[in-house]
């Protein structure tokens, strides 16, 4: 145990009950702190307040929801099935929270530093899937599984620019585990890559179902895909599912991509916690910005994209640390950004959503 | 080639969400800020004037859901009508404003005032007395651009948005 200081009273057990406290507690105060951010800051975009009756500045808004839904009466549909009905939420919340397992509050300061870190996260962040597609099948109901079968699909897609942009932090960090990548970015790997930063963060959003990939849930067309049939506790469960898998991503990105819990003057965790802010609030920015894609073109977008670009930003990340193995010059930054704009807009000309829009 | 296809276009749309976080929100906090209305408003309530009414009935025959109910006896001495009640239904009113266009005597006007809704049905049929204009039952200027004029003007937005509840 790296993370371990040899002082610590106990040893491994006090380590894993320390950091398991203060990880669910962490993860349910940034869901309700996300929730607010998200709710006033898309409220703002759109020229209204958000909420802001309940509390000072509406600040008590979320818990006043988390109230409303515990009283509510839990509903089981008559044909659903009700053994996976029951475990979904559950199957789909349990990997988010193991994500949080490997992500370094600080040097050293995490539950596990996996050497395989960030394929454990990859590995792991899929199963949440399942527990979807169980709700959606549990249900017994048309549109419940029609989205349920959306996020299988755009899941299984994204997947594939999501894992091959994390492959080439890898390759310049040299390291699976997160806290080893973090120690790597004397700068930020945003810099030295920011075309898998693009890629990572759309594939992010596709991949935990926000907008403006969030045709699964889409509730003007699926009136809410998976969770339809959802009520009461088990609805809230839902809930939280979609907000801390929102934190989980933003936490990988910050981690992998933006210098994790580096930074000066302000303590570690926070650094981390104010660049998971930062991310969060570029995802409530496009989810206010964005219009919803049709299914065709979000797997267009997967496969005809972000796939391509993928293996190319892969093949030039290999290249580049081939012929610096000893760590990236500073020059390559203006490279990469360069590439980054010269294959986006290649791919742009070659690549249309739709076929709808006529160049006139 | 338009940039707009290679990207510009969402950073265009980032950008305005932005200037839209940035800016005054455009919503006022409803029960504690109140635009004022319009000054022609037909707000929902009928407002009648017992001494320029002749009980012609023009009113309740021009209203297209007869909710407006007369009855006049005769006061021969004077030649003319002794209006007995005049019963409005406002349940069944869909301040078409109709009545206050008809009435030849200037009698009858739309209630400047929104916030009529009342808790039993019975509370909705209004006579005589209570239809007079009084301070808490103020006269819309539709149909009678003299009385608009003394009205404030319509506003659209309010100036500052208070946050919390008082």
């Amino acid at each position: 145990m790296k993370g371990l200081p040899p002082d610590w009273p106990g040893g491994y057990w006090w380590h894993w009950l320390f950091f398991t406290v203060v990880l669910i507690a962490f993860v349910l105060v940034m869901v309700l702190g996300a929730i607010y951010i998200e709710r006033r800051g898309m409220g703002r975009m759109q020229s209204r307040l958000g909420p802001n009756r309940t509390g000072p500045f509406g600040l008590l808004q979320a818990v006043a929801d988390a109230v409303k839904v515990l009283l509510k009466e839990n509903i089981v549909p008559a044909k659903a099935d009700k053994i996976v009905h029951w475990l979904a939420p559950i199957i789909a919340f349990a990997p988010v929270m193991m994500i949080f397992a490997v992500v370094p509050f600080q040097d050293g300061a995490l539950l596990a530093d996996l050497n395989i870190g960030i394929l454990y996260i990859v590995a792991v962040s899929s199963i949440a899937t399942v527990g979807v597609f169980m709700a959606g099948w549990g249900s017994s109901n048309k549109y419940s599984l029609l989205g349920a079968m959306r996020n299988v699909a755009a899941v299984v897609s994204y997947e594939i620019p999501l894992v091959l942009s994390v492959i080439g932090v890898v390759l310049v960090a040299g390291s699976l585990s997160l806290n080893d990548i973090v120690l790597a970015q004397d700068i930020p790997f945003i810099l030295f890559q920011p075309l898998g930063f693009l890629l990572f963060f759309a594939a992010g959003c596709a991949e935990i179902n926000r907008a403006p990939f969030d045709l699964m849930e889409a509730d003007s067309e699926l009136v809410a895909g998976f969770h339809t049939e959802y009520s009461g506790m088990k609805f809230a469960m839902f809930y939280l599912v979609e907000y801390a898998e929102a934190i989980a991503i933003s936490a990988i990105i910050a981690t992998l991509f933006l210098g994790g819990w580096r930074g000066p003057l302000l303590p570690p965790w926070l650094w981390l916690i104010v660049k998971i802010v930062i991310v969060f609030f570029v995802m409530v920015w496009t989810r206010a910005t964005l219009p919803r894609v049709r299914i065709d073109q979000l797997m267009a977008l997967a496969w005809k994209f972000l796939f391509p670009l993928a293996l190319i930003n892969l093949f030039i990340t290999a290249v580049q640390v081939l012929v610096w193995p000893d760590g990236l010059p500073w020059a390559l930054i203006f490279l990469n950004i360069a590439v980054m704009l010269v294959l986006v807009i290649l791919w742009s000309k070659l690549f249309r959503l739709g076929w709808g829009r006529l160049e006139v | 080639m338009k940039f707009e296809r290679f990207g510009t276009g969402i950073i265009k749309g980032l950008m305005v969400t932005l200037v839209h976080l940035v800016r005054h929100p455009t919503v006022n906090q409803y029960p504690e800020q109140r635009l004022n209305m319009s000054r022609r408003i037909r707000g929902n309530e009928l407002i009648w004037s017992r001494e320029r009414c002749t009980g012609c009935g023009t009113c309740a025959k021009a209203c297209p859901q007869g909710a407006i109910e007369l009855v006049t006896s005769t006061v021969f001495k004077d030649n003319k009508y002794n209006v007995e009640t005049y019963r409005v239904d406002t349940g069944y009113c869909i301040q078409c404003g109709l009545c206050v266009e008809a009435c030849p005597f200037d009698a009858v006007f739309m209630g400047y005032s929104y916030e009529r809704a009342k808790y039993r049905r019975n509370d909705l049929v209004q006579t005589n007395d209570e239809l007079l204009e009084s301070p808490a039952r103020p006269v819309s200027g539709y149909f009678h651009p003299e009385i608009a004029k003394g009205l404030p003007d319509q506003t659209l937005l309010v100036e500052k948005i208070v946050e919390k509840r008082k």
